[in-house]
């Protein structure tokens, strides 16, 4: 078996294993509540579940739901789980110390599961790309297929990095999914079964600029998730009755938590990105006698550029802070993704390579 | 001690203007609320921005924030750009309230504008407003916002700029909407003067910002920092410990200096006991008006290379040379102020040139590399020297830089006519028309008897099918030359400028059609003449391009993401130092509330000193907890479980 079919072999392995994780996550996410309910742990001050239905027979069966579901919200929230929780925003900063717990709470086992698999599948990942990168006698990251199997490593690679100085389990069914998602496009669709490279390619800046890009893309995307979930515990925190935010909620850390990893994320990625940008004008100026020449990639990373520095900035003028900065935060990963897929598939330019 | 209303007032004097100007020329001024904010303008970036913001994100003004009464707290509706500062969320917060008032001075130094803005404004009084509006950090996150979309139509509509012809085709397609967009500069986007206006508002907004700024952080960094507050114990970190070693004091200087916090003695300082502030940080808004200050630098590059550089393209096949003069050039775009005249006078022969193709699997066809083989001198009478130029590895000279850009070919023909004359012999440029290079040419000889014309299509590897002929791999490996011949009045003398690579065939009486490989020769039909093909040779095409602004943009870069990186990892922070006689000879009856006093100090006939240690940090309160029991371990204080 030539070495790039052990490559395939790899990351066929490696997305099944992210399939798994990613329905560990799933499974952690579902657990998390149904066993604090039946479990049945309502707390004292919290309504008695007999008493509601009295109400809500008399008012509408909507209402019933979500009587039901703030029952049933009020036990999620029971207060050991609170304490828990408490006690690991304590700990650390984001949510607590991996620490093996000696009780699992409900959903614990199963997101550790999760974990487990994640590093399964970036190690398997990684040996794809090594394989790859072997067989091909150069960094493996030289089209688009090949770019997206880098992405797919620098997404769970961020997270796992993360996942060493922090608990971000809840982190990581979006995460799974990001990178099966990647993995599956690439396999899929942009699959390439070339060496070579196009000469444009022929350069050390290749390894430097696409890597910082690829890298900074990974860490974008954790960025993004973080986002995401900020808004929805922030949605929860202002409208209880949001209920599917509050149901979510319950599961991950206060708004105020990922607020501040969503922001470290996008600080860190930020100076890595300008450095990308710049390589890439470097590198440009070596290949085609101009170090920026407002070609669809360029001008689509120049975007990108320009709306993380305003997230930055955002986070720094009053009014803007918070939901809004969040918003600008997504517009910028949403930029990134234009940046990294549309722009090769749909438009024209130097930057368009042979083989996507 | 002040009670929290008293010192608000107190801020509120030395900083009359500041509310009154963050609302707008007419607002009221919010002198007599618990606020204290700093208005648009030159002290709205930076430090209080980001006191601010991670006043929010540290744990410690979040408690502050849920710990204050409601009602208590600033009104965010009054809120300039920069927000709450830190000691807006202080008073009732259980910051201690000295450390409050302390932090208000984390901006000290900055410039204090006394504008006396009341409701009627004149018209430098507008001036001033219309300057401060543009230079706030919302209107720079307005225009941030601004540059990115009107970017956008750049990227999705054809650009003057790279493809010329794209965008008449596109203008061809869409006639109305077309002109409409090229009306409003939609094709030439990255100069259009909408694109100019924004970004040039937004540097003159950024230069606004940071002018003020530097001078502001210029005083900061030489300003002592603060006195201890009176309380330590409730700064993050705070320990507070009993020793009777005299040495701490000067020990906690030793180790600080030596992390290279920058240490204040207080004022109080009397041998072993006294105060001291120390800190650390300043790299990080030095950082910041780098980072701001280098974007300044790299649009300088740019411009410098747009108005002061040049840029060429030129075709060269195989065997022909090139000297650097202008009217060598097939196309030429000067900046504004570009000297022509004294281009460098290089000039260089392309003895060979080499591309080589993916032939296997699902890229085949490809490209996989390009070398043209040049003999240069970089100006007349030097030795001549050879370089290989591909496509990363440009060939610099003296000023200017040869980059290959493209390649083709150029089949060499041979045209006799019907009297036997040779009236060409030499390579025709053929343009590629696709990733085969399927090219096509024409060679027009208005001087043969009789004139002869004609159009051809190159195809490296031929074959022929329904749609006619073509190429299916771009190297040579079967090439066919497929030539129309015409004969009649070229039109070349009539002085209409005509295309040399376009022979339009009106008018003209087509003499036949045939395929040639390399080395067969056509006899015209009619006896008009024959056609040889020769060889298949190719031609490259080099961007030769002066710039220099680059450098400059390059310097500027480099310090972008240097100060970019200080501004976004660094931390400010400060810790104090106050070390007590609590009993024995020198002892001084402990402050009040001297909450942890041991009694079995007081017992001891010797000397007992208390050390209190806290720290402040503007970002995460754990960040300087972790520097403060470190500095607590290192004089010899409890070591706390971290
Ligand atoms: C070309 C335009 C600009 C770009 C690309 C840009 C970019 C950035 C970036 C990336 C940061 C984050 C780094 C940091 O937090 O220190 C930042 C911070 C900052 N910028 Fe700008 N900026 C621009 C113009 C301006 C202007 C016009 C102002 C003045 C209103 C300004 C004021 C600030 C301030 C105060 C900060 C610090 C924010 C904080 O506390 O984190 N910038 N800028």
């Amino acid at each position: 078996m030539s070495l790039a079919q052990w490559s395939n072999l790899f990351v066929y392995a490696s997305m099944a294993m992210y399939a798994l994780a990613f329905v560990s996550f799933a499974v952690s996410f579902a657990a998390t509540r149904s066993l604090a309910v039946d479990e049945g742990a309502v707390p004292p001050g919290a309504p008695e579940p007999a008493a509601v239905p009295a109400v809500a027979g008399a008012v509408s069966p909507q209402a019933a739901d979500a009587a039901a579901e703030a029952r049933a919200l009020a036990r999620a929230r029971s207060p050991q789980l609170e304490a828990e929780m408490a006690a690991q925003a304590r700990r650390s900063r984001w949510g607590g110390r991996s620490d093996g717990a000696a009780a699992l709470p409900p959903g614990r086992r199963a997101a550790n599961i999760g974990m487990s698999l994640t590093w399964l599948a970036t190690g398997l990942l990684l040996a794809g790309l090594v394989a790859r990168g072997l067989w091909a006698g150069r960094a493996p990251w030289g089209n688009m297929y090949e770019y997206s199997l880098s992405s797919a490593l620098a997404i769970s690679g961020v997270f796992l990095a993360f996942s060493l100085r922090r608990d971000v389990r809840w982190l990581g069914l979006l995460v799974s999914a990001a990178s099966l998602i990647t993995l599956g496009v690439a396999v899929l669709l942009l699959y390439n079964d070339s060496p070579q490279l196009v000469p444009a390619l022929h350069s050390y800046w290749l390894v430097i600029h696409v890597a910082a890009a690829i890298i900074a893309g990974g860490a974008f995307t954790v960025g993004a998730a973080a986002t995401v979930l900020y808004l929805v515990a922030d949605r929860a925190e202002r409208r209880p009755e949001a209920r599917f935010s509050r149901a979510v909620a319950a599961r991950i850390p206060d708004s105020a938590t990922l607020d501040t990893l969503a922001y470290r994320t996008n600080a860190f990625v930020f100076p890595l990105w300008t450095f990308a940008v710049i390589a890439g004008a470097v590198w440009a100026e070596d290949a085609w006698g101009r170090y920026w020449g407002w070609d669809p990639k360029e001008t689509w990373a120049f975007i990108t550029w320009l709306v993380y520095a305003g997230y930055l900035h955002a986070r720094a003028t009053a009014g803007w802070r918070g939901r809004k900065a969040a918003v600008i935060g997504l517009i910028g990963f949403a930029s990134f993704l234009i940046n990294f897929f549309g722009v090769n598939l749909f438009a024209s330019g130097l930057h368009s390579y042979a083989g996507v | 001690m002040t009670a929290p209303s008293d010192r608000a007032s107190a801020r509120l004097s030395d900083a009359p203007d500041r509310a009154g100007a963050a609302a707008g020329p007419t607002a009221p001024s919010h002198a007599g609320t618990s606020v204290v904010q700093d208005g648009g303008a030159g002290s709205s970036f930076g430090l209080e921005g980001r006191e601010g913001r991670e006043g929010r994100e540290g744990g410690e003004a979040r408690a502050a924030r849920e710990a204050r009464p409601a009602g208590a707290g600033p009104s965010t509706a009054a809120a300039a750009d920069t927000g709450e500062r830190l000691e807006d969320l202080a008073p009732d917060a259980g910051l201690p309230e000295d450390a409050a008032a302390l932090s208000a001075d984390w901006g000290a130094g900055r410039r204090r504008r006394t504008t006396g803005m009341g409701p009627r404004l004149g018209p430098v009084g507008w001036l001033r407003w219309g300057w401060r509006q543009l230079t706030s950090m919302r209107t720079a996150l307005v225009l941030l916002f601004l540059l990115a979309l009107a970017a956008i139509p750049g990227s999705v509509l054809p650009q003057r700029g790279t493809d010329p012809i794209a965008v008449a085709d596109w203008i061809e397609g869409r006639p109305g909407l077309g002109a409409t967009l090229d009306r409003y500069g939609f094709f030439d986007v990255f100069v259009a003067p909408w694109f100019s206006a924004i970004y040039l508002l937004l540097f003159v907004s950024l230069i606004g910002c940071v002018l003020p700024r530097i001078a502001a952080h210029w005083r900061a960094m030489r300003q002592p920092t603060p006195p201890a507050p009176r309380r330590l114990d409730r700064l993050a970190g705070a320990t507070t410990w009993h020793t009777d070693d005299p040495g701490t004091l000067a020990a906690a200087v030793a180790a600080l200096q030596e992390r290279r916090w920058r240490v204040t003695p207080g004022r109080d300082l009397d041998g072993p006991v006294g105060s001291l502030a120390a800190e650390k940080g300043f790299a990080r808004e030095t950082g910041n008006l780098l980072f701001h200050v280098a974007l300044v630098l790299i649009l300088i590059g740019v411009a410098l290379g747009a108005i002061f550089g040049w840029r060429g393209t030129v075709i060269v096949r195989e065997g022909q040379g090139f000297s650097n003069t202008l009217t060598q050039y097939d196309s030429f775009a000067p900046g504004r102020m570009a000297s022509t005249e004294a281009l460098p006078p290089f000039a260089f022969t392309m003895t060979d040139f080499d591309a080589t193709f993916e032939r296997e699997g699902s890229q085949r066809g490809a490209p996989r590399s390009f070398s043209a083989v040049m003999a240069y001198t970089p100006e007349p009478g030097a030795p001549l020297e050879t370089k290989v130029v591909t496509v990363n590895q440009p060939l610099r000279l003296d000023g200017a830089k040869v980059f290959l850009v493209g390649h083709g070919y150029a089949p060499h023909l041979r045209l006799t006519d019907a009297t036997g004359r040779v009236v060409f012999d030499d390579t025709v440029v053929f343009l590629p028309q696709d990733g085969s290079f399927t090219s096509t040419g024409v060679l027009k000889a208005p001087d043969a008897q009789p004139p002869l014309g004609l159009t051809a299509i190159l195809a490296p590897t031929a074959i022929i099918d329904q749609g006619g002929p073509r190429s299916v791999f771009p190297a040579p490996d079967n090439p066919g030359l497929f030539v129309s011949a015409f004969t009649g009045d070229l039109g070349l003398d009539d002085g209409v400028p005509s295309n040399v690579f376009q022979l339009d065939t009106e008018g003209l009486e087509q003499l036949g059609l045939e395929g040639l490989g390399p080395g067969q020769t056509w006899e015209l039909p009619d006896g008009a003449g024959t056609l040889e093909f020769v060889d298949l040779e190719r031609w490259a095409s080099f961007t030769i391009s002066h710039d220099p602004g680059k450098g400059l943009a390059l310097a500027g870069s480099i310090a972008a993401i240097l100060g970019l990186m200080l501004s976004l990892f660094v931390k400010r922070r400060r810790i104090w130092v106050r070390v007590e006689a609590v009993a024995g000879p020198g002892s001084t009856p402990a402050s009040g509330g001297s909450a942890g006093a041991d009694s079995a100090a007081a017992a001891d006939p010797a000397t007992v000193y208390r050390v209190q240690v806290g720290g402040l940090s503007r970002t995460e309160a754990a960040d300087v907890v972790g520097e403060v029991q470190q500095l607590v371990a290192r004089v010899g204080g409890p070591v706390k479980e971290a």
